[in-house]
């Protein structure tokens, strides 16, 4: 995973309530299994008009975001469907946070192992900060504009991943033998949750 | 100390706690689909992670698969057909269970899994699918994950978490006549938001939630991720343990001590508490672009934002009854189970739907689900009564599984999702339940079932 350390850029503003992932990235936008090729079709409905031409409108097409790396959200953000799709068209387009009062959960997640950040903070801050340059700093735990240092919090262990881009499933790979050891015990306490091995 | 139920099933997964504060918690099921099970699948191959319990691990061809009868692997979604056979390769070459296209078990994943008795009280099951939280009706701890929690889970039989909160909900009453677990959710939804449930894990209670059947009860879970909470879940009772029994991989003789152990302790203490009282309940139906906007049927459209009125094309002020509609659709994992389908055709038998609707449409949740509405005659009453009747899948629930529409179409539709977009490029989504559905469809516009019921027993 990349690490995050700490991020300066302009906070493209994207304030509606709801963003939901389908926005975020449309299932036949989906178009193959991989993780990649994702980025075209980013916000696909808001970001292009008829005919696919760019929508002038749209805050990713105005020249001042085009290459913004933060977006600055409304509440709920990334809600509806838990397609990782929508992180990974994120981070190739590449944003690499985003700022809103609160995020749907397992989007949130999704952020997180894919070193993209999800950065909560309370509406009056958001409104104040979209469009303006800030400094994300993950170490130090706030946000940083002008004079403001605006904290924010990421749970203890998320950060210790972003910050050095740790993979989690070799982290949990260390703790094998406590797996082994529950399984066993609980493979006794109910073994009805044990299936017979899956025809192959 | 007195617990929750969530408190209980969490406690007992629990491998070990890290000195941040992560709990390593042990998943007892996996479920995968066509759509993001691929993914997961082939990023472990590449990383020669392979899955540690086959075992546990089921995947369907649920989301894009057609449901035309005659049905092989090509979509209706240009591209789709790559999801299904690259699925059905990694499936097989990591050795877990598949229910491929035409398999007799084939279904929606949250309606299959309850159907084999794979989902069980008591246990932590997890899919890259957000409307997992529909499984915690059987008293499970079911939630939504993305694709690289599903690596982690495959490859560890474990995901690390930070210990949500609890909220309970208690529905207290009785559910008026035509109001039904839909808009007991919706009514959830629209009073506290589509946030409303964040970092929590819900369990509904009350009068209410144990008089529903265990179909019901998926339904009403099915919403809580439109609630933003990370699960639902509802005490198992006699009636789970009865749906339950005989089900292919439910246990032959369940662990009844322990299965009747399985509910919150009298005085277990939640973070949150709501209370709604279903006896004032309406049938319920969004008039907007986020499950919270939803309304009571016969009530006038509230101010919402700008941007969803201008997508719907209605304004705050004026009412929803008599919305003309262009297609209905009976399907999806929240209202296509063999329940949901009874009651449809009920209120169907004998009549017959509009005329100007453009598409009338009844997918079954599952095979399953289908044989047996068969078995009753249902198929006969939807095909006579002008819907066309389907193989079981996602379909019009959203934009890659079905058939599409012209923008500015109206749909009155039985899932969960009214997002912009979510069926097709401009298409207005109207959620509402099964019971909605066929009374807008006879009308040909948005009608509440209740005048129904009042031309058939005139007072
Ligand atoms: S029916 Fe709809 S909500 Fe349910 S799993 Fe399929 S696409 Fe998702």
């Amino acid at each position: 995973m990349t690490p995050f350390t700490t991020l300066t850029g302009i906070a493209a503003p994207l304030l509606m309530d709801n963003i939901d992932t389908d926005a975020i990235i449309p299932s036949r936008e989906m178009k193959s299994t991989g993780r990649t090729g994702l980025a075209e079709g980013l916000f696909a409905p808001w970001r292009y008009s008829e005919g696919r031409n760019p929508n002038p409108d749209f805050v990713l097409n105005q020249p001042a975001f085009t290459d913004a790396r933060i977006l600055a959200g409304g509440a709920n953000f990334g809600c509806g469907s838990s397609r990782e799709h929508a992180v990974w068209a994120l981070a190739e387009y590449g944003i690499r946070a985003v700022i809103a009062p609160s995020f749907a959960p397992i989007f949130a997640n999704n952020c997180l192992r894919n070193g993209l950040l999800p950065v909560a903070l309370p509406l009056g801050q958001v409104q104040a900060l979209a469009g303006q340059v800030v400094t994300i700093d993950l170490e130090a735990q706030c946000v940083r504009h002008g004079a403001d240092i605006l904290p924010f919090t990421v749970d203890a262990e998320a950060r210790t991943m972003l910050l050095e881009g740790l993979d989690v499933i070799d982290l949990t790979l260390k703790d094998r033998a406590a797996i082994a050891v529950w399984t066993d015990a609980d493979r006794a306490a109910r073994p009805w949750v044990y299936l017979a091995k899956a025809a192959s | 100390m007195p617990q929750t139920l969530f408190d209980k099933i969490w406690q007992r997964h629990v491998v070990t706690v890290t000195a941040t504060g992560t709990t390593l918690l042990a998943i007892d099921r996996i479920f995968l689909h066509e759509r993001t099970g691929a993914a997961a699948l082939k990023s472990m191959a590449q990383a020669g992670r392979p899955v540690c319990d086959p075992a546990r691990v089921f995947a369907v061809m649920d989301h894009i698969v057609d449901t035309r009868p005659g049905r092989d692997d090509t979509t209706l979604m240009p591209g789709g057909q790559a999801f299904i056979t690259e699925t059905r390769a990694a499936a097989l070459a990591a050795g877990i269970t598949l229910f491929d296209v035409n398999d007799p078990d084939q279904g929606i994943t949250h309606v299959i899994s309850p159907e084999l008795g794979i989902v069980l009280p008591g246990c932590t099951l997890v899919a890259p699918d957000s409307h997992t939280c529909t499984q915690g009706a059987l008293g499970a701890l079911a939630w939504g994950i993305g694709a690289s929690e599903a690596e982690h889970a495959m490859t560890t039989g474990t995901l690390r978490l930070a210990r949500p909160a609890t909220m309970r909900v208690r529905f207290t009453g009785i559910l008026p006549v035509y109001v039904t677990a839909k808009d007991m959710a919706l009514a959830l939804i629209a009073r506290h938001g589509a946030g409303g449930g964040a970092g929590h894990v819900v369990e509904f209670a009350g009068e209410a939630v144990e008089a529903l059947d265990i179909e019901g009860r998926m339904t009403l879970c099915n919403m809580a991720t439109e609630f933003s909470a990370m699960a639902a879940i509802i005490a198992p009772d006699e009636k789970t343990f009865a749906w339950l029994a005989g089900r292919r991989h439910a246990p032959a003789h369940f662990d009844a001590p322990f299965w009747r152990s399985q509910h919150s302790d009298d005085s277990a203490a939640f973070d949150r508490e709501i209370e709604i009282d279903a006896a004032t309940l309406a049938p319920m139906v969004s008039w907007g672009t986020s499950p919270q906007h939803s309304m009571a049927i016969d009530a006038l459209i509230p101010q919402g934002p700008e941007r969803a009125h201008a997508y719907i094309g209605l304004d705050a002020g004026q009412p929803l009854l008599g919305t003309p509609i262009d297609v209905a659709f009976i399907g999806s994992c929240t209202n296509a189970r063999l329940t949901d389908l009874r009651r449809a055709a009920a209120l169907l038998q004998g009549r017959h739907i509009a005329p100007g609707l453009s598409k009338a449409l009844v997918v079954p949740g599952s095979e399953a689900t289908r044989r047996a509405a068969e078995a009753e005659g249902l198929d006969r009453i939807f095909i006579d009564a002008g819907f066309e009747w389907r193989r079981s899948g996602c379909s019009l629930c959203f934009y890659a599984g079905g058939e599409s529409f012209p923008p500015g179409s109206r749909t009155i539709s039985t899932t969960n999702r009214n997002f912009e977009g979510r069926q097709g490029p401009g298409i207005r989504t109207h959620i509402a339940s099964p019971e909605t559905v066929v009374a807008s469809a006879l009308a040909g516009h948005i009608a509440d079932p209740r005048a129904l019921l009042a031309k058939e027993f005139p007072a």
